[in-house]
Protein backbone atom coordinates (compact mmCIF):
# COMPACT_ATOMS: atom_id res chain seq x y z
CA UNK A 1 0.00 0.00 0.00
CA UNK A 2 1.22 3.68 -0.66
CA UNK A 3 0.31 5.25 2.04
CA UNK A 4 0.52 9.37 2.45
CA UNK A 5 0.63 11.05 5.69
CA UNK A 6 -0.31 14.68 6.41
CA UNK A 7 1.68 16.33 9.01
CA UNK A 8 1.75 19.74 10.60
CA UNK A 9 3.83 21.03 12.71
CA UNK A 10 2.01 23.66 15.64
CA UNK A 11 3.49 25.16 19.01
CA UNK A 12 4.14 22.87 21.65
CA UNK A 13 1.84 21.90 24.26
CA UNK A 14 3.08 23.91 27.29
CA UNK A 15 4.89 26.70 24.79
CA UNK A 16 3.79 30.10 26.46
CA UNK A 17 2.11 31.84 23.76
CA UNK A 18 1.77 35.22 22.77
CA UNK A 19 -0.20 37.64 20.35
CA UNK A 20 1.50 39.44 17.73
CA UNK A 21 0.53 42.98 17.45
CA UNK A 22 -2.15 43.25 15.50
CA UNK A 23 -3.97 40.74 17.20
CA UNK A 24 -4.22 38.34 14.36
CA UNK A 25 -2.02 35.48 15.26
CA UNK A 26 0.33 34.41 18.07
CA UNK A 27 4.29 35.51 17.76
CA UNK A 28 6.19 32.75 15.84
CA UNK A 29 9.28 32.68 18.20
CA UNK A 30 8.28 29.90 20.45
CA UNK A 31 8.76 26.06 20.24
CA UNK A 32 7.42 23.62 17.85
CA UNK A 33 6.40 20.20 17.35
CA UNK A 34 4.73 17.86 16.00
CA UNK A 35 0.34 18.12 15.78
CA UNK A 36 0.10 14.84 18.45
CA UNK A 37 -2.66 13.21 16.03
CA UNK A 38 -0.39 13.54 13.45
CA UNK A 39 2.34 11.22 15.10
CA UNK A 40 -0.12 8.33 15.68
CA UNK A 41 -1.38 9.03 11.91
CA UNK A 42 2.45 8.70 10.83
CA UNK A 43 2.58 5.04 13.31
CA UNK A 44 -0.25 3.56 11.60
CA UNK A 45 0.82 4.08 8.02
CA UNK A 46 4.59 2.58 8.89
CA UNK A 47 2.59 -0.07 10.66
CA UNK A 48 0.41 -0.77 7.35
CA UNK A 49 3.30 -0.61 5.67
CA UNK A 50 5.34 -3.35 7.85
CA UNK A 51 2.39 -5.59 7.16
CA UNK A 52 1.32 -5.19 3.15
CA UNK A 53 4.28 -4.14 1.82
CA UNK A 54 4.44 -0.32 0.02
CA UNK A 55 5.54 2.98 0.88
CA UNK A 56 5.08 6.41 3.04
CA UNK A 57 5.44 9.56 2.19
CA UNK A 58 4.63 12.21 4.53
CA UNK A 59 3.73 15.87 3.72
CA UNK A 60 3.47 18.81 5.75
CA UNK A 61 2.86 22.75 4.29
CA UNK A 62 4.51 25.43 6.27
CA UNK A 63 8.00 27.69 6.60
CA UNK A 64 11.44 26.47 6.64
CA UNK A 65 10.78 25.55 10.23
CA UNK A 66 7.99 22.70 9.70
CA UNK A 67 10.58 20.14 7.50
CA UNK A 68 11.49 19.13 11.07
CA UNK A 69 8.59 17.08 11.66
CA UNK A 70 9.12 15.72 8.24
CA UNK A 71 13.05 14.75 9.05
CA UNK A 72 11.82 13.20 12.50
CA UNK A 73 9.03 11.54 10.66
CA UNK A 74 11.80 9.98 7.58
CA UNK A 75 13.74 9.00 11.01
CA UNK A 76 10.89 7.08 12.32
CA UNK A 77 11.08 5.05 8.73
CA UNK A 78 9.21 7.68 5.97
CA UNK A 79 10.70 6.72 2.69
CA UNK A 80 10.40 10.22 1.42
CA UNK A 81 8.72 13.49 2.23
CA UNK A 82 7.31 16.68 0.65
CA UNK A 83 7.52 20.13 1.58
CA UNK A 84 5.52 22.82 0.62
CA UNK A 85 7.32 25.21 2.14
CA UNK A 86 6.14 29.08 2.39
CA UNK A 87 5.45 30.86 5.25
CA UNK A 88 2.33 31.79 3.45
CA UNK A 89 0.97 28.75 4.20
CA UNK A 90 0.38 29.02 7.71
CA UNK A 91 -2.30 31.41 7.06
CA UNK A 92 -4.46 29.40 4.83
CA UNK A 93 -8.24 28.17 5.90
CA UNK A 94 -8.82 24.25 5.91
CA UNK A 95 -10.05 24.46 2.07
CA UNK A 96 -7.29 26.17 0.71
CA UNK A 97 -5.08 23.76 2.63
CA UNK A 98 -6.31 21.09 0.97
CA UNK A 99 -6.18 22.49 -2.32
CA UNK A 100 -2.33 22.80 -1.89
CA UNK A 101 -2.15 19.53 -0.64
CA UNK A 102 -4.02 18.01 -3.62
CA UNK A 103 -2.03 20.24 -6.11
CA UNK A 104 0.92 19.07 -4.62
CA UNK A 105 -0.10 15.19 -5.08
CA UNK A 106 -1.66 15.06 -8.42
CA UNK A 107 1.08 13.18 -10.24
CA UNK A 108 1.01 10.64 -7.10
CA UNK A 109 -0.91 7.46 -7.18
CA UNK A 110 -1.71 7.10 -3.29
CA UNK A 111 -4.26 4.36 -1.93
CA UNK A 112 -4.31 5.76 1.37
CA UNK A 113 -4.21 9.18 3.06
CA UNK A 114 -3.91 9.85 6.79
CA UNK A 115 -4.33 13.05 8.66
CA UNK A 116 -4.58 13.77 12.36
CA UNK A 117 -8.46 14.12 13.44
CA UNK A 118 -7.51 17.95 13.90
CA UNK A 119 -4.70 20.13 14.41
CA UNK A 120 -3.53 21.67 18.06
CA UNK A 121 -3.74 25.09 16.41
CA UNK A 122 -6.64 25.99 14.38
CA UNK A 123 -8.16 22.74 15.56
CA UNK A 124 -10.58 22.86 12.39
CA UNK A 125 -10.81 19.01 12.14
CA UNK A 126 -11.79 19.95 8.39
CA UNK A 127 -8.38 19.54 6.20
CA UNK A 128 -8.63 15.75 5.87
CA UNK A 129 -12.46 15.27 5.04
CA UNK A 130 -11.84 18.26 2.33
CA UNK A 131 -9.39 16.31 0.75
CA UNK A 132 -11.23 13.53 -0.16
CA UNK A 133 -13.75 15.19 -0.95
CA UNK A 134 -11.35 17.52 -3.93
CA UNK A 135 -9.84 14.21 -4.91
CA UNK A 136 -13.58 12.76 -5.08
CA UNK A 137 -12.72 9.89 -2.65
CA UNK A 138 -14.39 8.38 -0.04
CA UNK A 139 -13.06 8.93 4.00
CA UNK A 140 -13.98 8.22 7.44
CA UNK A 141 -12.98 10.43 10.57
CA UNK A 142 -11.83 9.44 14.06
CA UNK A 143 -10.50 6.22 12.97
CA UNK A 144 -9.05 4.07 16.27
CA UNK A 145 -8.52 0.77 14.11
CA UNK A 146 -7.98 -0.43 10.36
CA UNK A 147 -7.70 -3.43 8.77
CA UNK A 148 -6.97 -4.12 4.43
CA UNK A 149 -9.81 -6.88 3.10
CA UNK A 150 -10.44 -8.04 -0.50
CA UNK A 151 -12.40 -5.01 -1.35
CA UNK A 152 -10.86 -2.22 0.47
CA UNK A 153 -10.16 -1.45 4.12
CA UNK A 154 -12.69 -2.12 7.24
CA UNK A 155 -11.95 0.60 9.60
CA UNK A 156 -13.13 1.27 13.51
CA UNK A 157 -14.82 4.64 13.97
CA UNK A 158 -15.08 5.98 17.12
CA UNK A 159 -18.51 7.92 18.39
CA UNK A 160 -19.59 9.70 21.13
CA UNK A 161 -20.16 8.30 25.02
CA UNK A 162 -17.92 5.10 24.06
CA UNK A 163 -19.55 3.99 21.39
CA UNK A 164 -17.71 2.76 18.07
CA UNK A 165 -18.67 1.71 15.00
CA UNK A 166 -17.00 -0.37 12.44
CA UNK A 167 -17.24 0.83 8.54
CA UNK A 168 -16.22 -1.19 5.30
CA UNK A 169 -15.29 1.20 2.26
CA UNK A 170 -13.16 1.12 -1.35
CA UNK A 171 -10.25 2.45 -1.65
CA UNK A 172 -8.38 4.85 -2.33
CA UNK A 173 -9.62 6.94 0.27
CA UNK A 174 -9.17 9.33 3.47
CA UNK A 175 -8.73 8.62 7.26
CA UNK A 176 -8.31 10.59 9.61
CA UNK A 177 -6.89 9.16 12.64
CA UNK A 178 -7.48 9.19 16.33
CA UNK A 179 -4.77 9.83 19.21
CA UNK A 180 -3.92 6.49 20.81
CA UNK A 181 -4.43 4.42 18.01
CA UNK A 182 -1.13 2.59 18.18
CA UNK A 183 1.25 2.98 20.51
CA UNK A 184 4.43 5.55 18.96
CA UNK A 185 7.39 4.32 18.11
CA UNK A 186 10.51 6.50 18.65
CA UNK A 187 13.13 7.43 16.27
CA UNK A 188 16.53 5.15 16.24
CA UNK A 189 19.98 6.35 15.71
CA UNK A 190 20.67 4.35 12.91
CA UNK A 191 16.77 5.41 11.44
CA UNK A 192 18.13 9.68 12.40
CA UNK A 193 21.33 8.75 9.99
CA UNK A 194 19.54 7.30 6.90
CA UNK A 195 16.36 10.08 6.84
CA UNK A 196 19.57 12.36 6.07
CA UNK A 197 19.92 10.23 2.84
CA UNK A 198 16.11 10.31 1.90
CA UNK A 199 14.58 12.59 -0.66
CA UNK A 200 12.76 15.35 0.35
CA UNK A 201 10.68 17.17 -2.40
CA UNK A 202 10.18 20.90 -2.13
CA UNK A 203 7.23 22.55 -3.46
CA UNK A 204 6.83 26.56 -3.97
CA UNK A 205 3.95 28.55 -3.19
CA UNK A 206 4.48 29.43 -6.78
CA UNK A 207 3.38 25.89 -8.28
CA UNK A 208 0.50 25.63 -6.11
CA UNK A 209 -0.84 29.26 -6.54
CA UNK A 210 -3.70 28.67 -9.21
CA UNK A 211 -5.25 26.17 -7.40
CA UNK A 212 -6.20 28.63 -4.26
CA UNK A 213 -8.52 31.04 -3.63
CA UNK A 214 -8.96 33.89 -1.13
CA UNK A 215 -9.74 31.96 2.11
CA UNK A 216 -13.44 31.68 2.68
CA UNK A 217 -12.68 32.85 6.52
CA UNK A 218 -11.27 35.13 8.07
CA UNK A 219 -9.82 35.83 11.87
CA UNK A 220 -10.80 38.88 12.52
CA UNK A 221 -8.98 38.83 15.72
CA UNK A 222 -7.46 37.03 18.22
CA UNK A 223 -7.45 37.44 22.37
CA UNK A 224 -7.11 35.80 25.53
CA UNK A 225 -10.87 34.47 26.68
CA UNK A 226 -13.07 36.33 28.16
CA UNK A 227 -13.45 34.99 31.81
CA UNK A 228 -16.99 33.94 32.55
CA UNK A 229 -16.24 32.83 36.07
CA UNK A 230 -14.66 33.70 39.21
CA UNK A 231 -11.63 32.26 39.86
CA UNK A 232 -10.39 32.46 43.56
CA UNK A 233 -6.58 32.22 43.32
CA UNK A 234 -4.64 30.04 46.24
CA UNK A 235 -0.92 30.83 46.40
CA UNK A 236 1.69 30.39 48.98
CA UNK A 237 3.74 27.69 49.93
CA UNK A 238 2.63 24.04 49.67
CA UNK A 239 1.88 23.04 53.37
CA UNK A 240 -0.52 26.34 53.16
CA UNK A 241 -2.33 25.93 50.03
CA UNK A 242 -3.72 22.33 51.40
CA UNK A 243 -4.92 23.87 54.70
CA UNK A 244 -6.38 26.70 52.78
CA UNK A 245 -7.92 24.09 50.30
CA UNK A 246 -9.35 21.58 53.26
CA UNK A 247 -10.87 24.79 54.91
CA UNK A 248 -12.51 25.77 51.30
CA UNK A 249 -13.53 21.83 50.67
CA UNK A 250 -15.23 21.41 54.81
CA UNK A 251 -16.63 24.66 54.50
CA UNK A 252 -17.57 26.21 51.46
CA UNK A 253 -18.06 22.97 49.23
CA UNK A 254 -18.84 21.03 51.97
CA UNK A 255 -17.67 17.39 50.77
CA UNK A 256 -15.57 16.82 53.81
CA UNK B 1 -36.04 37.41 4.57
CA UNK B 2 -32.47 35.99 5.22
CA UNK B 3 -33.00 32.19 6.73
CA UNK B 4 -31.43 30.00 9.23
CA UNK B 5 -31.72 26.37 8.27
CA UNK B 6 -30.58 24.34 11.56
CA UNK B 7 -29.46 20.93 10.66
CA UNK B 8 -30.60 18.70 13.93
CA UNK B 9 -29.23 15.21 14.61
CA UNK B 10 -31.41 12.10 15.51
CA UNK B 11 -30.09 8.29 15.70
CA UNK B 12 -33.26 6.10 15.43
CA UNK B 13 -35.65 8.34 15.95
CA UNK B 14 -34.27 9.97 18.59
CA UNK B 15 -33.50 13.23 18.75
CA UNK B 16 -29.60 14.44 20.17
CA UNK B 17 -30.90 16.62 22.89
CA UNK B 18 -27.62 18.97 21.65
CA UNK B 19 -30.20 19.73 18.58
CA UNK B 20 -32.10 22.02 21.26
CA UNK B 21 -28.68 24.03 21.76
CA UNK B 22 -28.09 24.60 17.99
CA UNK B 23 -32.09 25.48 18.03
CA UNK B 24 -31.45 28.07 20.69
CA UNK B 25 -28.20 29.70 18.72
CA UNK B 26 -30.78 29.80 15.28
CA UNK B 27 -33.24 31.64 17.52
CA UNK B 28 -31.09 33.97 19.26
CA UNK B 29 -29.19 35.03 16.17
CA UNK B 30 -32.50 35.70 14.13
CA UNK B 31 -33.53 37.93 16.55
CA UNK B 32 -30.79 39.79 16.77
CA UNK B 33 -30.17 39.97 12.68
CA UNK B 34 -34.31 40.18 12.41
CA UNK B 35 -34.08 36.84 10.20
CA UNK B 36 -36.46 33.46 10.33
CA UNK B 37 -35.45 30.20 11.25
CA UNK B 38 -35.83 26.67 9.87
CA UNK B 39 -35.20 23.20 11.02
CA UNK B 40 -34.40 20.27 8.96
CA UNK B 41 -34.19 16.35 10.44
CA UNK B 42 -32.36 13.45 7.90
CA UNK B 43 -32.96 10.25 8.80
CA UNK B 44 -35.45 7.49 7.95
CA UNK B 45 -38.57 7.08 9.57
CA UNK B 46 -38.03 10.79 11.43
CA UNK B 47 -41.90 11.98 11.73
CA UNK B 48 -42.18 11.73 15.62
CA UNK B 49 -38.67 13.57 15.26
CA UNK B 50 -39.68 16.22 12.64
CA UNK B 51 -42.91 16.54 14.84
CA UNK B 52 -40.85 16.66 18.04
CA UNK B 53 -38.99 19.73 16.48
CA UNK B 54 -41.95 21.34 15.10
CA UNK B 55 -42.90 22.46 18.43
CA UNK B 56 -39.99 24.94 18.69
CA UNK B 57 -40.61 28.42 17.52
CA UNK B 58 -39.45 27.62 13.93
CA UNK B 59 -41.00 28.99 10.59
CA UNK B 60 -40.57 25.65 9.11
CA UNK B 61 -39.14 22.12 9.82
CA UNK B 62 -37.96 19.96 6.53
CA UNK B 63 -38.06 16.51 6.98
CA UNK B 64 -35.47 14.45 4.36
CA UNK B 65 -36.66 11.27 5.30
CA UNK B 66 -35.75 8.14 3.13
CA UNK B 67 -34.30 4.63 3.49
CA UNK B 68 -31.13 5.81 2.10
CA UNK B 69 -30.51 8.07 5.20
CA UNK B 70 -31.42 5.23 7.53
CA UNK B 71 -27.87 4.86 8.86
CA UNK B 72 -25.85 7.44 8.79
CA UNK B 73 -23.46 8.02 5.71
CA UNK B 74 -21.08 10.61 4.51
CA UNK B 75 -22.06 10.61 0.96
CA UNK B 76 -25.62 10.13 1.02
CA UNK B 77 -25.94 12.91 3.94
CA UNK B 78 -24.19 15.41 2.11
CA UNK B 79 -25.78 14.51 -1.21
CA UNK B 80 -29.13 14.99 0.89
CA UNK B 81 -28.78 18.06 2.34
CA UNK B 82 -27.17 19.67 -0.64
CA UNK B 83 -30.30 19.50 -2.76
CA UNK B 84 -32.00 20.81 0.29
CA UNK B 85 -29.95 23.77 0.48
CA UNK B 86 -29.58 24.54 -3.11
CA UNK B 87 -33.31 24.13 -3.01
CA UNK B 88 -34.00 26.56 -0.05
CA UNK B 89 -31.11 28.74 -0.20
CA UNK B 90 -30.54 30.15 3.94
CA UNK B 91 -28.10 32.59 4.32
CA UNK B 92 -26.68 30.54 7.36
CA UNK B 93 -26.70 27.04 8.12
CA UNK B 94 -26.24 25.62 11.99
CA UNK B 95 -25.40 22.50 12.80
CA UNK B 96 -24.09 20.99 16.77
CA UNK B 97 -20.16 20.12 16.62
CA UNK B 98 -20.73 16.23 17.05
CA UNK B 99 -18.64 13.53 15.95
CA UNK B 100 -21.36 12.88 12.75
CA UNK B 101 -21.52 16.68 12.14
CA UNK B 102 -17.49 16.76 11.81
CA UNK B 103 -17.74 14.22 9.59
CA UNK B 104 -19.60 14.88 6.55
CA UNK B 105 -20.43 19.25 7.05
CA UNK B 106 -16.90 19.92 5.63
CA UNK B 107 -17.45 17.85 2.95
CA UNK B 108 -20.60 19.33 2.01
CA UNK B 109 -19.21 22.98 2.45
CA UNK B 110 -16.82 21.92 -0.03
CA UNK B 111 -19.70 20.72 -2.27
CA UNK B 112 -21.36 24.04 -1.93
CA UNK B 113 -18.01 25.78 -2.58
CA UNK B 114 -17.77 27.10 0.89
CA UNK B 115 -16.91 26.42 4.06
CA UNK B 116 -17.46 25.59 7.57
CA UNK B 117 -16.51 27.57 10.70
CA UNK B 118 -16.25 24.71 13.04
CA UNK B 119 -16.65 24.18 16.63
CA UNK B 120 -17.90 28.04 17.80
CA UNK B 121 -19.36 28.74 21.51
CA UNK B 122 -20.74 32.02 20.38
CA UNK B 123 -21.46 34.85 17.94
CA UNK B 124 -21.40 38.44 17.92
CA UNK B 125 -23.06 40.89 15.98
CA UNK B 126 -20.44 43.91 14.83
CA UNK B 127 -22.39 46.08 13.10
CA UNK B 128 -24.37 45.00 10.47
CA UNK B 129 -21.77 41.62 10.41
CA UNK B 130 -22.01 38.66 12.11
CA UNK B 131 -18.70 36.71 13.51
CA UNK B 132 -18.44 33.64 14.96
CA UNK B 133 -16.60 32.98 18.13
CA UNK B 134 -14.08 29.82 18.40
CA UNK B 135 -11.25 28.60 20.32
CA UNK B 136 -8.04 28.13 19.10
CA UNK B 137 -4.72 27.24 19.70
CA UNK B 138 -6.48 24.38 22.74
CA UNK B 139 -8.28 27.22 24.03
CA UNK B 140 -5.60 29.47 25.29
CA UNK B 141 -7.30 32.21 22.73
CA UNK B 142 -10.49 32.74 21.47
CA UNK B 143 -10.96 33.72 17.61
CA UNK B 144 -13.53 36.03 16.47
CA UNK B 145 -14.13 34.44 12.48
CA UNK B 146 -15.81 36.22 9.95
CA UNK B 147 -16.82 34.61 6.56
CA UNK B 148 -15.29 35.94 3.29
CA UNK B 149 -18.21 35.04 1.03
CA UNK B 150 -21.54 35.10 0.45
CA UNK B 151 -23.87 32.64 1.84
CA UNK B 152 -24.63 29.93 2.76
CA UNK B 153 -22.66 30.15 5.23
CA UNK B 154 -21.92 26.89 7.24
CA UNK B 155 -21.27 26.95 11.07
CA UNK B 156 -21.07 24.35 14.33
CA UNK B 157 -21.50 24.96 17.62
CA UNK B 158 -19.76 23.47 20.28
CA UNK B 159 -21.90 21.11 22.93
CA UNK B 160 -22.61 23.10 26.16
CA UNK B 161 -22.38 26.80 24.29
CA UNK B 162 -25.96 27.61 24.36
CA UNK B 163 -28.49 26.25 26.72
CA UNK B 164 -31.28 23.70 25.13
CA UNK B 165 -33.70 24.42 27.76
CA UNK B 166 -34.12 28.26 26.21
CA UNK B 167 -34.94 26.78 22.83
CA UNK B 168 -38.52 28.64 22.74
CA UNK B 169 -41.83 26.86 21.66
CA UNK B 170 -43.65 28.47 19.19
CA UNK B 171 -47.05 29.33 19.65
CA UNK B 172 -48.63 26.82 17.29
CA UNK B 173 -46.73 23.89 15.75
CA UNK B 174 -44.20 24.87 12.67
CA UNK B 175 -45.40 23.37 9.59
CA UNK B 176 -43.36 20.18 8.91
CA UNK B 177 -42.35 19.60 4.79
CA UNK B 178 -41.37 16.92 3.32
CA UNK B 179 -38.35 17.37 0.97
CA UNK B 180 -38.03 14.67 -1.25
CA UNK B 181 -34.44 14.44 -2.24
CA UNK B 182 -32.62 11.58 -4.97
CA UNK B 183 -29.61 9.67 -3.70
CA UNK B 184 -27.58 7.51 -6.10
CA UNK B 185 -27.01 4.60 -4.47
CA UNK B 186 -23.84 3.83 -6.90
CA UNK B 187 -22.86 7.11 -5.41
CA UNK B 188 -22.31 5.72 -1.63
CA UNK B 189 -19.17 4.22 -0.98
CA UNK B 190 -19.18 3.43 2.82
CA UNK B 191 -21.28 0.61 4.07
CA UNK B 192 -21.76 1.05 7.92
CA UNK B 193 -21.77 -1.40 10.47
CA UNK B 194 -24.11 -1.02 14.00
CA UNK B 195 -22.84 0.86 16.88
CA UNK B 196 -21.54 -1.00 19.46
CA UNK B 197 -19.59 -0.64 22.84
CA UNK B 198 -16.56 -1.89 23.91
CA UNK B 199 -17.03 -3.69 26.81
CA UNK B 200 -18.79 -3.07 29.65
CA UNK B 201 -18.52 0.72 31.52
CA UNK B 202 -17.05 -0.88 35.04
CA UNK B 203 -17.40 2.70 36.56
CA UNK B 204 -20.17 5.12 36.05
CA UNK B 205 -18.09 8.19 36.75
CA UNK B 206 -21.46 10.23 36.38
CA UNK B 207 -22.54 8.91 39.49
CA UNK B 208 -19.88 10.52 41.79
CA UNK B 209 -19.96 13.11 43.45
CA UNK B 210 -15.90 13.77 43.79
CA UNK B 211 -13.52 12.71 41.25
CA UNK B 212 -10.36 13.61 41.01
CA UNK B 213 -8.84 13.79 37.57
CA UNK B 214 -6.10 13.13 36.29
CA UNK B 215 -3.78 15.06 33.09
CA UNK B 216 -0.48 15.29 31.56
CA UNK B 217 1.05 16.29 34.23
CA UNK B 218 1.03 13.51 36.40
CA UNK B 219 4.00 12.56 34.16
CA UNK B 220 4.60 8.85 34.56
CA UNK B 221 2.49 6.22 35.50
CA UNK B 222 3.97 5.12 38.45
CA UNK B 223 2.40 8.82 39.70
CA UNK B 224 -1.07 8.23 39.59
CA UNK B 225 -1.05 6.32 42.26
CA UNK B 226 -0.58 9.47 44.69
CA UNK B 227 -3.99 10.74 42.55
CA UNK B 228 -5.27 7.79 43.98
CA UNK B 229 -4.14 8.08 47.61
CA UNK B 230 -6.08 11.51 46.90
CA UNK B 231 -9.19 10.70 45.40
CA UNK B 232 -9.45 7.60 48.43
CA UNK B 233 -9.12 10.23 51.04
CA UNK B 234 -11.75 12.37 49.69
CA UNK B 235 -13.84 9.02 49.06
CA UNK B 236 -14.12 9.95 45.45
CA UNK B 237 -13.68 8.59 41.78
CA UNK B 238 -10.23 8.68 39.96
CA UNK B 239 -10.84 10.05 36.22
CA UNK B 240 -8.44 11.25 33.59
CA UNK B 241 -8.02 13.29 30.64
CA UNK B 242 -7.42 11.36 27.61
CA UNK B 243 -3.69 11.35 26.99
CA UNK B 244 -3.36 9.36 30.39
CA UNK B 245 -6.13 6.60 29.01
CA UNK B 246 -4.42 6.66 25.51
CA UNK B 247 -1.55 5.74 27.32
CA UNK B 248 -2.80 2.88 29.47
CA UNK B 249 -2.36 4.06 32.55
CA UNK B 250 -5.68 4.14 33.85
CA UNK B 251 -8.45 2.79 31.82
CA UNK B 252 -10.88 4.01 28.91
CA UNK B 253 -13.39 4.02 30.85
CA UNK B 254 -12.24 6.23 33.60
CA UNK B 255 -11.63 9.20 30.73
CA UNK B 256 -13.73 12.36 31.01
CA UNK B 257 -14.73 14.24 27.78
CA UNK B 258 -15.85 14.21 24.43
CA UNK B 259 -14.89 10.64 23.78
CA UNK B 260 -15.58 9.56 27.04
CA UNK B 261 -17.74 10.52 29.67
CA UNK B 262 -19.84 13.54 30.44
CA UNK B 263 -19.96 14.19 34.60
CA UNK B 264 -21.34 16.91 36.82
CA UNK B 265 -19.64 16.28 40.25
CA UNK B 266 -20.22 18.21 43.33
CA UNK B 267 -16.20 18.55 42.88
CA UNK B 268 -13.83 18.10 40.27
CA UNK B 269 -10.93 18.06 41.38
CA UNK B 270 -8.09 18.40 38.28
CA UNK B 271 -4.78 17.38 38.74
CA UNK B 272 -2.22 18.35 35.76
CA UNK B 273 -4.95 18.77 33.47
CA UNK B 274 -4.01 21.98 30.97
CA UNK B 275 -7.58 21.77 29.77
CA UNK B 276 -8.08 21.13 26.15
CA UNK B 277 -11.60 21.53 24.92
CA UNK B 278 -12.08 18.35 24.44
CA UNK B 279 -11.65 17.41 28.13
CA UNK B 280 -13.60 20.70 29.37
CA UNK B 281 -17.23 19.67 27.72
CA UNK B 282 -16.89 16.63 29.82
CA UNK B 283 -16.19 18.05 32.95
CA UNK B 284 -17.36 22.06 33.06
CA UNK B 285 -21.42 21.11 34.57
CA UNK B 286 -19.13 20.40 37.85
CA UNK B 287 -20.44 22.34 40.86
CA UNK B 288 -16.93 22.96 41.68
CA UNK B 289 -13.72 23.04 40.05
CA UNK B 290 -10.15 22.72 41.81
CA UNK B 291 -7.55 23.11 39.28
CA UNK B 292 -4.09 22.47 40.45
CA UNK B 293 -1.65 23.05 37.37
CA UNK B 294 2.00 24.52 37.15
CA UNK B 295 1.27 26.66 33.91
CA UNK B 296 -0.49 29.77 34.91
CA UNK B 297 -1.88 30.35 31.33
CA UNK B 298 -3.11 26.35 31.24
CA UNK B 299 -7.35 27.38 29.57
CA UNK B 300 -8.58 24.96 32.84
CA UNK B 301 -8.09 28.12 35.21
CA UNK B 302 -10.71 29.80 32.37
CA UNK B 303 -13.52 27.31 34.26
CA UNK B 304 -11.84 26.87 37.78
CA UNK B 305 -13.49 27.92 40.82
CA UNK B 306 -10.16 27.60 42.89
CA UNK B 307 -6.81 27.96 41.23
CA UNK B 308 -3.94 26.33 42.34
CA UNK B 309 -0.97 27.67 40.45
CA UNK B 310 2.04 25.10 41.47
CA UNK B 311 3.91 21.75 41.26
CA UNK B 312 1.19 19.21 41.81
CA UNK B 313 3.70 16.96 43.56
CA UNK B 314 4.66 19.48 46.02
CA UNK B 315 0.96 20.10 47.03
CA UNK B 316 -0.59 16.82 46.65
CA UNK B 317 0.49 15.41 49.65
CA UNK B 318 -0.10 17.93 52.06
CA UNK B 319 -3.29 17.84 50.94
CA UNK B 320 -3.57 14.41 51.54
CA UNK B 321 -2.43 14.23 54.98
CA UNK B 322 -4.69 17.74 55.46
CA UNK B 323 -7.20 15.80 54.63
CA UNK B 324 -6.68 12.46 56.57
CA UNK B 325 -6.24 14.88 60.01
CA UNK B 326 -9.68 16.88 59.40
CA UNK B 327 -11.61 13.67 58.97
CA UNK B 328 -9.83 11.40 61.71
Amino acid sequence: MKILVCMKQVPQKDAPLKLNESGTWIREDVSYEVNEPDAFALEEALRQKEKHGGEVVVITSGPARAQQVLREALAKGADRAIHLEDDAFVGLDALNTARALAAAIKDEQFDLIFTGLQSDDYGFAQTGVILAELLGWPHATIIMHLEKNDSGIRVKRELEAGFFQFVNMPLPAVLTIQSGINKLRYATLIGIKQAKNKPMRKVALAEVQSALSPNLQKIERLYVPQKTKKTEILDGPPAEIAKKLVDKLRNELRVL
Amino acid sequence: MPSILVIVEQQQGKLNRVSWETIAAGQAIAADMGWSVEAAVVGNGIAGVAGEVAAKKLSKVYALDSPKLDRYNPDAFAAALKQLIAAKQPTLVLMPHTYQVRDFAPKLATQLGRCVISDCTGYKKDGEKLVFTRQMFQGKFSADVSFGSDGPWLATFQNGSFRGDKAEDGAAAAPVETFAVTIDAAAVRNQPEEWFKEAKQAVDLTQAEIIVSVGRGIKEQKNIELAQQLAAALGGEIAASRPICDNGWLPMDRQIGSSGQTVSPKLYLALGISGAIQHIVGMKGARAIIAINKDSEAPIFEIADIAVVGNLFDIVPPLIEEIKKVKS
